[in-house]
């Protein structure tokens, strides 16, 4: 069962076409990576699945059924513009959101403290919200967006006001669920963020779908003809390479047309250098994305 | 607001049975002087707890003022009987003689004037020739069981006021919730969460909740309170009867006047983008409610006048105006039932309009819609 089928859905506002004919499936235990500029409609398209906007037209299956009351409950959500009652204490309002998802209190308060304590939050958790740090206040939005053990996450802009260090906890958390199978959504404008995420991806642009299918694939379609190489030694003529580009601390290599990457590396072992770092070029994301977009401007 | 008004009418019990305790030893120890210039005042000196002393001129009377003798001291002229006037001498600065001296003076006169020219029974009638006991006749010419009078009036009278206030606070408090929610967009997890419905429904019976609790803690407060203000006030509070059925209708619009408000708080919340916006807009509706409230004196005056029919049966003003009029005379039948009955049909009608129009605009933020936008989205739904 697909966590997420979303087929031809189409939602202006006013005269404006926020979201036109847009596609997609999510399956389960896999990060889908919704990507695109701002205001390309990633925000809208995520309202529509959670039924909190409908669409014009087109259909949105969550689980395998239309969103209702006790599906509603199956979905954890962080949206981008993020708000808790400010006067409520942390486990208070963790308490209260995760009751509208059908959770007891004991059990709501149980897995309320576990999570605050793998975030690091438990010393915090008398405070009032509004005594929190933005960043402090997105890690307990995030928990509420979890703690009803939710089949699908939809998080937005989830690494928006994070420092390095909750960040990389939080991609070690929603690696975590990945692995339990539960299916997570990125959205994010930063598309190089999630790039080590995401297992298939998205790419939008004014509403409609630019790129879609699985990261990796994406990436080795893109990709340019150029492997990049550290080494010591001396680097002299190598054959089936037509260009050496030198960049701080490593020499990128453009082959011809009827050279693989795999022949250049024979090529290099057979020479007196040592070689450090050998990679096949792939172009980060937000370059796939300009060239695509470039594309389809033209 | 729920503790809060009990506590401010303990308060004020309070508060009089202390004014009437300093109040009364200074009534108790007055001494006041006269002089007679016109002759034959001499008789009733002693006028309750006060003790007039005649002094032959006024300069004497003066002496004794300043000495402390004597409160004060006032002059009967000679040519009294014509103009009426009496002078006054007091040192205390005041507006004007307090009313327990005022009547002793005009006892003392009256009982001077009269005395030796009619029986004293007669004197003390003149006084006080008015005492007004009105009984209520049922149709059959029996003693009703509910009597009228001021007594009737005032339980429905502070119970009016507190249903205005209580609606005036609850849809600012109701729309100060959601405004906040639409302002630091938590409606969004709401929404994910429950359906547009149910999370109107719910802020709606949250606040009717409130209500109840509120009126609970009044009603059963009211008992208490009147137990403790009549040992101060006095007769005036026992002459309350609350009419049988006062206690069920008053509770039944407060409840429907608290939904009523409460699903326009909604709908309003929904349509603007502040919380300050939605409490100016919601201005425009809590202004009718009040308005029974400005009044209440021409009601107490011309209860039947067929502008209250009116009152009653709009919704808006309906809750404050049918819990006033239960005080002053009795509704009838008909006009409850079709007060209620709209009433009932307002707050369903506002609640599913505004369950269409509340998931339209509650994510738009910080633009309010024009009418024909809201109209429009009315029928489109």
């Amino acid at each position: 069962m697909l966590a997420v089928e979303v087929s031809h859905i189409v939602k202006s506002f006013v005269d404006k076409v926020v979201v036109n004919d847009l596609s997609f499936s999510v399956a389960q235990g896999e990060i889908f990576g919704l990507i695109g500029p701002n205001g390309a409609g990633k925000t809208t398209t995520i309202r529509m699945m959670m039924d909190i906007i409908k669409p014009d037209s087109g259909d949105v299956t969550i689980l395998g059924e239309k969103l209702s009351e006790s599906t509603k409950n199956k979905l954890g959500y962080l949206p981008e513009e993020r708000g808790l009652y400010k006067k409520l204490s942390v486990l208070d309002s963790i308490i209260y959101l995760a009751s509208l998802k059908g959770m007891d209190r004991h059990s709501a308060e149980e897995k309320a403290s576990e999570l605050l304590n793998q975030t690091g939050m438990l010393p915090h958790k008398g405070k009032k919200i509004e005594e929190l740090s933005r960043g402090m206040g997105q890690i307990i939005q995030f928990i509420v967006s979890i703690i009803h053990d939710p089949e699908l996450i939809v998080l937005d802009e989830p690494f928006a006001g994070l420092d390095p260090v909750n960040t990389e906890l939080l991609k070690g958390m929603l690696i975590d669920l990945r692995n339990q199978g539960k299916a997570l959504i990125l959205s994010t404008h930063q598309m190089n963020e999630i790039e080590e995420l995401c297992d298939r991806i998205l790419m939008i642009n004014h509403g409609r779908s630019v790129l879609y299918g699985n990261l990796a694939e994406i990436k080795s379609k893109y990709r340019s003809n150029s492997v990049l190489l550290e080494f010591e030694g001396e680097l002299g003529e190598v054959p089936g390479v037509t260009e050496k580009r030198t960049h701080k601390g490593y020499v990128e290599l453009v082959l011809d047309g009827n050279t693989t990457p795999q022949q250049v590396l024979e090529r290099l072992v057979g020479t007196r250098i040592v070689v450090n770092r050998f990679e096949v070029a792939t172009p980060p994301l937000n370059e796939i994305f300009l060239r695509v977009v470039g594309k389809t401007h033209e | 607001m729920t503790v809060i008004v009990p506590l401010i009418a303990l308060l004020l019990i309070g508060v009089s049975q202390l004014v009437s305790g300093i109040a009364r030893p200074t009534v108790e120890a007055a001494t006041i002087g006269y002089v007679d210039e016109l002759g034959g005042f001499q008789q009733y000196t002693s006028q309750g707890n006060i003790t007039l002393v005649r002094f032959d001129t006024p300069e004497e009377a003066t002496d004794a003022l300043i000495n402390g003798d004597i409160n004060e001291y006032f002059v009967i002229p000679p040519d009294y009987i014509s103009t009426g006037v009496i002078n006054r001498y007091t040192l205390e600065k005041q507006l004007t003689a307090s009313p327990a001296v005022t009547a002793v003076i005009n006892n003392f006169l009256l009982s001077n004037l009269l005395a030796g020219k009619v029986p004293a029974a007669t004197i003390a009638r003149i006084e006080a020739p008015l005492n007004l006991v009105s009984t209520r006749l049922t149709e059959t010419g029996a003693v009703a069981p509910e009597q009228g009078g001021y007594g009737n009036l005032i339980i429905p009278f502070v119970f009016s006021i507190l249903l205005a206030l209580s609606i005036i606070f609850s849809s600012t408090y109701l729309l100060q919730g959601l405004g906040e929610e639409k302002e630091n967009r938590l409606i969004e997890i709401l929404l994910s969460s429950v359906s547009a419905r149910q999370l109107l429904t719910g802020k709606v019976l949250g606040i009717g909740a409130a209500g109840l609790v509120q009126v609970a803690v009044w009603v059963i407060s009211t008992p208490i309170l009147l137990n403790l203000a009549s040992s101060s006030i006095g007769g005036f509070v026992s002459t309350i009867r609350l009419p049988a059925n006062f206690i069920v209708l008053a509770v039944v619009y407060f409840i429907l006047g608290y939904l009523l408000f409460a699903v326009l708080s909604a709908g309003i919340g929904a349509i603007s983008s502040s919380s300050r916006e939605g409490q100016q807009l919601i201005g425009v509706f809590t202004i009718p409610a009040l308005i029974p409230l400005w009044f209440t004196s021409l009601l107490m005056f011309l209860p039947d006048n067929p502008v209250w029919v009116f009152f009653t049966i709009f919704p808006l003003s309906a809750p404050v105006e049918a819990i006033m009029r239960l005080g002053v005379s009795d509704i009838p039948a008909w006009q409850l039932v079709a007060s209620i009955a709209v009433l009932v049909l307002s707050i369903i009608g506002i609640l599913l309009l505004t369950i269409r129009i509340f998931r339209t605009y509650l994510l738009m933020y910080g633009k309010r819609p024009g009418i024909g936008e809201i109209i429009r989205s009315l029928k489109t739904g």
